[in-house]
C-alpha cells in the first residue's frame, strides 16, 4: 500500500447550533485520485474548508497530517504554501483581467514591484500547455467559456506547485465534452504524481477516475471504498442509508382534484441564450397535496420554479400554466401573485427579505393591498396582520419591529413564509424551505406545510434533502438536467429509487 | 458547494429578554435617536445665538434662514426618495438652474403674451422638470445605467443648457414681483396687526428695526390652529390605537414630546408674527414636508420605495414593479428640482448662469446628515429636513459671525462626516 500523503483524523467542526462534521477521517494516498461523495449538506465542502485553512486551526477539533507532518493552517495562504490548492465550485477568477493576470494574481512575477509581463506570459503559456488550453495568455477571462475558465483555475493551481489538488464539483457547470476533458486531465496529473481529491455527485465520473471513494453522510465518514469494490448500488446505499424517523409531523393527506398544472415548460439560460435549462417539463399538483421535486444541485429546479413565477428567470420561456383548468398569465411576478401563486425562495437573504427593515414591513410587502385602501396603509391593521402571522408561524423576535437582519436563519425563513401566507396563494412553491436552519425550526416549517396542505393549498417543495422530501411529500418528481426523469408516489419512493432515477437520467443524457 | 451555507449566527439570545421591557427600551432609544438630530439642531442654533450676540433667533434672521434654505430642503425631499431607492442624483443643481433660466426667459424675454403669467410659467417649468427627471430616470430604470453616471451627464448637460439659454454669461431679469413673492413674499395679514409694544420711533421719525412687538395676527391664528391640530391628531391617534387594542406609547412620554414640539412651534410662529408673518416659501415647504411624510410613512408607494432600496431582488420577487417605481422617483426629483430652481430665481429676482451651482452637494449632504443610508432603504423626511436646517444654520451662523467662506466649507464637510460617522457607529452598536 502506498504511503498516505494526507491524513485527516477525528475532524469535528461545530457551527452555532449545528454540528457540521463529527469525527471525520479521511486518508488520501500519494498519487491517487480520491473521490469524496455525499448528499448536499453532508459536510464535504466544510471538510475541504477545514483542510484548506478557510476555517483556521483552532476552530475545529482533530488533526491534519500532510506529508508526514502535522499541520495547523491559519489561512488559505498556509495551505497553499505546502502545496494544497482548492478549486471551488464558484470560480474565483476576475472576469476583466487576462488569463495571465489571473494565474499570477497575488503572486505576480515582479522585480522590485514592477511586473515582468513577458515573464508572466511565458510562464502562463507553459502552464496553459500543461492543461491543454490553447488560448492567448492575454485573453480576458470574461471572453472564454466556463470549461476553459475551469482549466485556467487548474493552471493557476499548477503555478503554485501543487502537491494536492482539491476540486469541488468541477464538472457541475460543464458540458459533457468539457467534463471528459477535465477528467482526462486529472488522469494525466495522476501520471505526473499529483494527488487529487475530487468532490462530485456524478457517480459515472467517479467510477471512471477514482481510486478510492470516501462517503460522507450527516457530517460523518461512512466508509472508504477501494476501486475494486466500487458499484453504484454500494455508493447509493452508503450515501443515503438511514431510516426515516419521526422528524416529520404526522398528517393525513386529503387530496382533491388537480389545481395547478404546468405543461411543456421550456426555458433558456438568460445569458447564454442557446443553452436550454428547462426542457419541456410537465407537472401537476392536486388540492391538499404536497408535491416534492427531487434532484441534485444544477438540475434546474430553482430555475423552473422562478421562471414559472412571473418569469423571474431565463429567456425564451415557452409553455402553459393552468390553475383550476384555466390558463394563467404569469408574465410578471405581480400577475402571478394576484392569480394565487407564491414562490418562497431558496436564498432568503438575497431574494426573500429586506434585511434593513423590520418584520412587520417584510410580512406585508407582497400583499400591501391587503393592508391598505387606495394606496394608503392602515398602520394598525398592518400591525394586527404582522402580529397574527408572528404568532401563527412562531417567529421568535423581540417584536414585529425587530430588524429581519438580526433574526436567526429559521426565524428569517418564517418571516418569508409569513409574507407569502399573507398573500393567500392557492399554489405555494417552497424552494429549499429548510436550508441552513436548525432541526427545531425545520420541524416548525414542516408543521406549517402540513397545515397549509390540510387547508387545501397545492404545495410544491423543492429540496435537495431526500429524507425531507420523503418525509413531507405525497408525490415526488425527480428532476435532472432540466427534465423530469421520474415520478413516484411518496409511499413507494425511497432514496435509492430517487438516486437511481437521477443517475439513470444522467446516463441517458450523456 | 453553496448548499452547505454555514448556519446563520444565532441571535436567539435577544428573545430571552422580556419582550415588553425590550420593546419599551428600544422605543426610548429610537426616540432619542430620532430626536437626537433635532436636539443637535437646537444646540447648534443656541451656540450661534451666543456667538452672534442673539442675532440667530431674531425674527428677521429666522425669516432669512427659511428663505435661504428652502430650496435646499425642497430638493432634499426628492433626493431623500432617490437615496432611499438606492440611487443618487447629481443633476439637481443644474436642473434647478436650467428651469430657473427657462422661467426667466418665458417671463421676461420671449413674447408669450398672457402665457408669460408667473403661475402658467411656473406650472410649465414644473412639468418640464418632471420630463427631465423622467428622461434621466428612463436610462437608470430601464437600461440599468448607474444613476451616478446618468445624473453626472445630466449635471453637465443642464448646466450647459442653462448658460446657453441665458445667452452666455449674462443674467436675465428683473423678474415680475408676483413671481418674486414665491421666495421673498409673506402671507397677507387678513386680520390686521396687533401692537403689543409700540416700536421705538427715533429722532428722524422712523421706527427702529426690531424694536417693539407688532404681531402679524393671521400668522398667530394659523400658528395656534396648527399647534391645536397637532395636539388633537396626536390624541386622536392614541385613542384609535387603544380602541383597536394596541399599546400606545406611555402617556408621559407622549405629553412631554407633544409639549416640547408645540412650545417650539409656538415660539417660531411668534417670532415670524413679530416680523412680517409667515414667508410664502415656508408655507410651500411645509406643505411639501407634510406631503412627503405622508407618502413615506403611510402609502404603499412609499413602502415600496423603501423595499426596493433595501433589497431590489426581494422587492421584484414580491411583485413590485421596480422599473416603473424608479422612474417615478426620478420624475418626482425632477419636479422638485424645477421648484427649487423657481425658488432660487424668485429669491434673486433674476436668472443667473450660476444659479443652483453646487447645490446638489448641499442637498445630498442634508439627506445623509438626516440619517439616510448610502446603501439605500433607510431615511426619514424629518431627519432630512432637520439635516437641511443644520447645514443652513451653519451657513447662516458662520456668515453672521464672519467666518471666511473657505473655512465654512471645511466646517460643513467635517459636520457631514461627523454626522454620518456618528450614525454608523450608533447603528452598529444598536
Amino acid at each position: 500500500m502506498a504511503s498516505a500523503i494526507l491524513e485527516m483524523r477525528g475532524i469535528t467542526k461545530v457551527f452555532p447550533g449545528v454540528k457540521a462534521l463529527s469525527d471525520v477521517n479521511l486518508s488520501v494516498e500519494e498519487g491517487e485520485i480520491h473521490a469524496v461523495v455525499g448528499e448536499n449538506g453532508a459536510g464535504k465542502s466544510t471538510l475541504m474548508k477545514v483542510l484548506s485553512g478557510v476555517y483556521p486551526a483552532g476552530s475545529y477539533e482533530g488533526t491534519i497530517v500532510f506529508r508526514g507532518q502535522e499541520m495547523s493552517f491559519k489561512g488559505i495562504h498556509d495551505s497553499e504554501r505546502v502545496g494544497i490548492v482548492i478549486i471551488h465550485q464558484e470560480l474565483a477568477l476576475v472576469p476583466m483581467l487576462s488569463i495571465s493576470e489571473n494565474i499570477f494574481l497575488g503572486n505576480e512575477q515582479a522585480r522590485l514591484g514592477v511586473i515582468d509581463w513577458v515573464g508572466n506570459e511565458q510562464k502562463t503559456a507553459a502552464l496553459l500547455k500543461k492543461v491543454g488550453l490553447s488560448e492567448d495568455p492575454r485573453t480576458l477571462i470574461t471572453n472564454i467559456g466556463v470549461g476553459k475558465q475551469q482549466l485556467v483555475e487548474i493552471a493557476k493551481a499548477l503555478s503554485k506547485e501543487v502537491k494536492l489538488l482539491i476540486l469541488d464539483e468541477p464538472t457541475a457547470s460543464l458540458s459533457e465534452k468539457d467534463s471528459q476533458a477535465l477528467l482526462d486531465l486529472l488522469l494525466e496529473f495522476k501520471r505526473q504524481g499529483i494527488t487529487s481529491i475530487l468532490i462530485s455527485h456524478k457517480l459515472n465520473e467517479i467510477s471512471r477516475v477514482a481510486d478510492h471513494v470516501t462517503i460522507i453522510r450527516d457530517g460523518r465518514t461512512i466508509e472508504t471504498l477501494p476501486r475494486s469494490e466500487l458499484t453504484e448500488d454500494r455508493i447509493i446505499t452508503s450515501m443515503v442509508g438511514r431510516s426515516l424517523d419521526d422528524r416529520y409531523p404526522p398528517r393525513e393527506p386529503k387530496i382533491g382534484e388537480v389545481v395547478f398544472e404546468v405543461k411543456n415548460w421550456s426555458v433558456y439560460h438568460p445569458l447564454h441564450a442557446e443553452r436550454q435549462v428547462i426542457k419541456g417539463i410537465d407537472i401537476n399538483v392536486r388540492k391538499g397535496e404536497v408535491v416534492g421535486i427531487a434532484g441534485l444541485m444544477g438540475a434546474g429546479r430553482t430555475e423552473f420554479a422562478m421562471s414559472v413565477f412571473g418569469r423571474s428567470y431565463g429567456t425564451r420561456i415557452s409553455g402553459e400554466v393552468f390553475l383550476h383548468g384555466k390558463k394563467l398569465d404569469v408574465s410578471s411576478v405581480g400577475r402571478a401573485v394576484e392569480q394565487g401563486i407564491a414562490y418562497v425562495t431558496e436564498d432568503r437573504k438575497t431574494y426573500g427579505l429586506n434585511l434593513t427593515d423590520h418584520v412587520k414591513h417584510n410580512i406585508t410587502l407582497a400583499h400591501l393591498d391587503g393592508v391598505s385602501k387606495a394606496g394608503i396603509i392602515d398602520d394598525l391593521h398592518e400591525l394586527d396582520v404582522a402580529n397574527d402571522f408572528r404568532g401563527r408561524t412562531n417567529i421568535r423576535s423581540s417584536s414585529v419591529f425587530q430588524k429581519t437582519g438580526n433574526l436567526s436563519g429559521g426565524n428569517q425563513q418564517k418571516v418569508v413564509l409569513s409574507k407569502w401566507l399573507f398573500a393567500n396563494p392557492e399554489v405555494l412553491i417552497l424552494d429549499e424551505p429548510t436550508r441552513g436552519i436548525d432541526v427545531g425550526a425545520k420541524y416548525e416549517i414542516y408543521t406549517i406545510i402540513a397545515r397549509l396542505a390540510a387547508e387545501g393549498k397545492a404545495i410544491i417543495v423543492i429540496s435537495s434533502e431526500m429524507p425531507e422530501l420523503l418525509g413531507i411529500s405525497d408525490r415526488i418528481y425527480v428532476m435532472n438536467e432540466g427534465r423530469i426523469v421520474g415520478e413516484m408516489a411518496a409511499a413507494e419512493a425511497s432514496q435509492e429509487k430517487i438516486m437511481r432515477a437521477i443517475v439513470r437520467g444522467e446516463l441517458k443524457a450523456s | 458547494m453553496t448548499t452547505e451555507s454555514s448556519p446563520a449566527p444565532q441571535t436567539g439570545a435577544a428573545s430571552d429578554i422580556k419582550p415588553g421591557n425590550r420593546a419599551r427600551v428600544s422605543s426610548l432609544v429610537n426616540n432619542l435617536r430620532d430626536y437626537g438630530l433635532l436636539l443637535a439642531l437646537i444646540a447648534v442654533m443656541l451656540v450661534f445665538q451666543y456667538f452672534t450676540n442673539g442675532t440667530m433667533f431674531k425674527p428677521l434672521n429666522l425669516s432669512n434662514l427659511v428663505q435661504q434654505n428652502s430650496f435646499i430642503i425642497v430638493m432634499a425631499l426628492g433626493m431623500l426618495l432617490v437615496i432611499i431607492a438606492g440611487h443618487i442624483d447629481l443633476s439637481v443643481g443644474s436642473v434647478a438652474g436650467f428651469t430657473g433660466a427657462l422661467a426667466a426667459m418665458m417671463m421676461v424675454i420671449w413674447p408669450l403674451g398672457p402665457l408669460s403669467n408667473p403661475l402658467v410659467v411656473s406650472l410649465v417649468c414644473l412639468v418640464i422638470g418632471g420630463i427631465i427627471g423622467g428622461a434621466q430616470g428612463y436610462w437608470i430604470a430601464y437600461h440599468k445605467i448607474p444613476s451616478f453616471i446618468v445624473t453626472l451627464a445630466g449635471m453637465l448637460i443642464f448646466r450647459g443648457l442653462c448658460q446657453a439659454l441665458l445667452g452666455g454669461g449674462s443674467s436675465v431679469g428683473p423678474l415680475p414681483d408676483p413671481f418674486k413673492a414665491l421666495s421673498s413674499g409673506f402671507i397677507p395679514d387678513l386680520i390686521g396687526p396687533l401692537t403689543l409694544v409700540p416700536p421705538i420711533v427715533n429722532a428722524a421719525g422712523k421706527t427702529v428695526q426690531g424694536s417693539g412687538i407688532v404681531l402679524h395676527m393671521t400668522t398667530i391664528v394659523i400658528g395656534i390652529a396648527a399647534v391645536l391640530a397637532y395636539v388633537w391628531f396626536g390624541l386622536a391617534s392614541r385613542r384609535t390605537r387603544e380602541r383597536r387594542g394596541h399599546h400606545a406609547e406611555p402617556f408621559g412620554l407622549f405629553a412631554v414630546k407633544t409639549f416640547v414640539v408645540a412650545a417650539l412651534a409656538l415660539f417660531l410662529f411668534f417670532q415670524f408674527a413679530n416680523y412680517k408673518g409667515l414667508p410664502i416659501v415656508l408655507v410651500v415647504m411645509s406643505l411639501l414636508i407634510g406631503f412627503f411624510m405622508f407618502v413615506t410613512k403611510k402609502t404603499t408607494i412609499g413602502r415600496r420605495v423603501y423595499a426596493m432600496g433595501g433589497n431590489i431582488k426581494a422587492a421584484q420577487l414580491s411583485g413590485i414593479k421596480t422599473e416603473r417605481l424608479t422612474l417615478l422617483v426620478f420624475v418626482n426629483m425632477g419636479v422638485l428640482s424645477a421648484l427649487g430652481g423657481l425658488i432660487i430665481a424668485a429669491r434673486q429676482g433674476q436668472a443667473v448662469p450660476a444659479a443652483g451651482l453646487g447645490s446638489e452637494l448641499d442637498v445630498i449632504a442634508a439627506v445623509f446628515i438626516g440619517g439616510a443610508s448610502a446603501m439605500g432603504g433607510v431615511g426619514q423626511v424629518v431627519g432630512t429636513v432637520v439635516g437641511g436646517f443644520i447645514m443652513g444654520v451653519m451657513n447662516n451662523g458662520m456668515s453672521i459671525v464672519g467666518v471666511n467662506i473657505d473655512w465654512q466649507q471645511v466646517v460643513k464637510g467635517l459636520v457631514l462626516l461627523g454626522a454620518v460617522v456618528f450614525d454608523v457607529y450608533n447603528k452598529n452598536k444598536g
